[in-house]
């Protein structure tokens, strides 16, 4: 029978991948905002299978929280790299710290 | 059996595209392999209990996040193997911050094993109540205020983006609404009684 350890299984391996497509991805700025996209589901993983096993609906409201967090941060980021490439012509984060405000 | 054998074809496909999108050469492939994550994640969702949820990552992720993503690697014409370059050098550090990283939360699994907290339920589920509806109860009612935070979150994001991504140009010549509605007849119409025979003088 599948219990709550599995799911908090698969949202540990969700989250390891995330962190290390970070780590891997270093200059790609695209592929480090998906990495932090599966960090994110991996939290909300945790959160529904808490909410489910427990019976309380709380970890579910916070999973629609994330979720929100999660969408805002993906459009902030990407209208960053939009006009980061259009002022410097590559996404390269290497000497991202020029853009200072 | 066939909720075992559900949960672990999801788990299988989620891990799987999970390590595919941050391995794939090509960013256009990791956005699909993310959009394969989202769903099956939805489904992994949906053995919980949990259909709301599942339908909003359905939605939301795969039907803006992820669609963003792919529109913004679509549009930025970036040398994407230069970017690769790094990869040989970084992964030794990436792996060992990796392993380190799950061997915290193995412990972390084996400790929350070890003893359990009691706490009371703040809003428990019900058997004949829908998913859906005890969701709207708790977020309409004790965490309304939060859900507004979260409304407030979006609009800020919204309004950030547009800022961020709205540019003046220059070398365009735009509609002047203002000029347009400015303009009255008077400015634009002008009566004439020419006489016979004698043309109009523009």
């Amino acid at each position: 029978m599948i219990g709550l350890g599995h799911y908090l299984t698969v949202g540990a391996i969700l989250f390891v991948l995330g962190v290390f497509g970070i780590f891997i991805n270093r200059k790609n700025v695209i592929v480090i905002l998906m990495a932090i996209e599966l960090i994110l589901l991996s939290v909300n993983i945790n959160l529904v299978a808490f909410s489910a096993f427990l019976g309380d609906m709380v970890g579910q409201v916070f999973a629609m929280f994330v979720l929100t967090v999660a969408a805002g941060e993906a459009a902030i980021g990407l209208a960053i790299l939009v006009i980061y490439f259009r002022g410097r012509g590559t996404i390269a984060v290497d000497d991202i710290n020029q853009m200072k405000g | 059996m066939i909720q075992a054998f559900a949960f672990y074809l999801f788990a299988a496909i989620v891990i799987a595209s999970g390590v595919l999108t941050i391995g794939a050469r090509n960013p256009v492939h990791s956005v699909l392999w993310l959009i394969l994550a989202f769903f099956n994640a939805a489904g992994l969702f949906l053995i919980l209990g949990a259909e709301f949820i599942a339908m909003l990552l359905v939605i939301v992720y795969v039907g803006a996040v992820a669609v963003l993503f792919l529109f913004v690697v679509m549009m930025l014409d970036v040398d994407f193997a230069e970017l690769r370059a790094g990869v040989a050098r970084y992964w030794p550090f990436a792996t060992l911050l990796a392993l380190v990283l799950l061997a915290e939360i193995v412990f972390a699994l084996a400790a929350w094993n070890a003893g359990t907290i009691v706490a009371p339920k703040a809003s428990p589920t019900m058997q004949d109540v829908s998913n859906i509806e005890l969701l709207g109860r708790a977020l309409y009612t004790r965490y309304v205020y939060i859900f507004e935070a979260a409304g407030l979150v979006l609009l800020v994001a919204m309004i950030g983006a547009i800022v961020l991504t709205h540019r003046q140009r220059s070398d365009v010549r735009p509609q002047r609404v203002s000029d347009q509605v400015r303009r009255r007849p008077e400015d634009a119409v002008v009566n004439m009684h020419p006489g016979v025979g004698q043309g109009v003088e523009l």
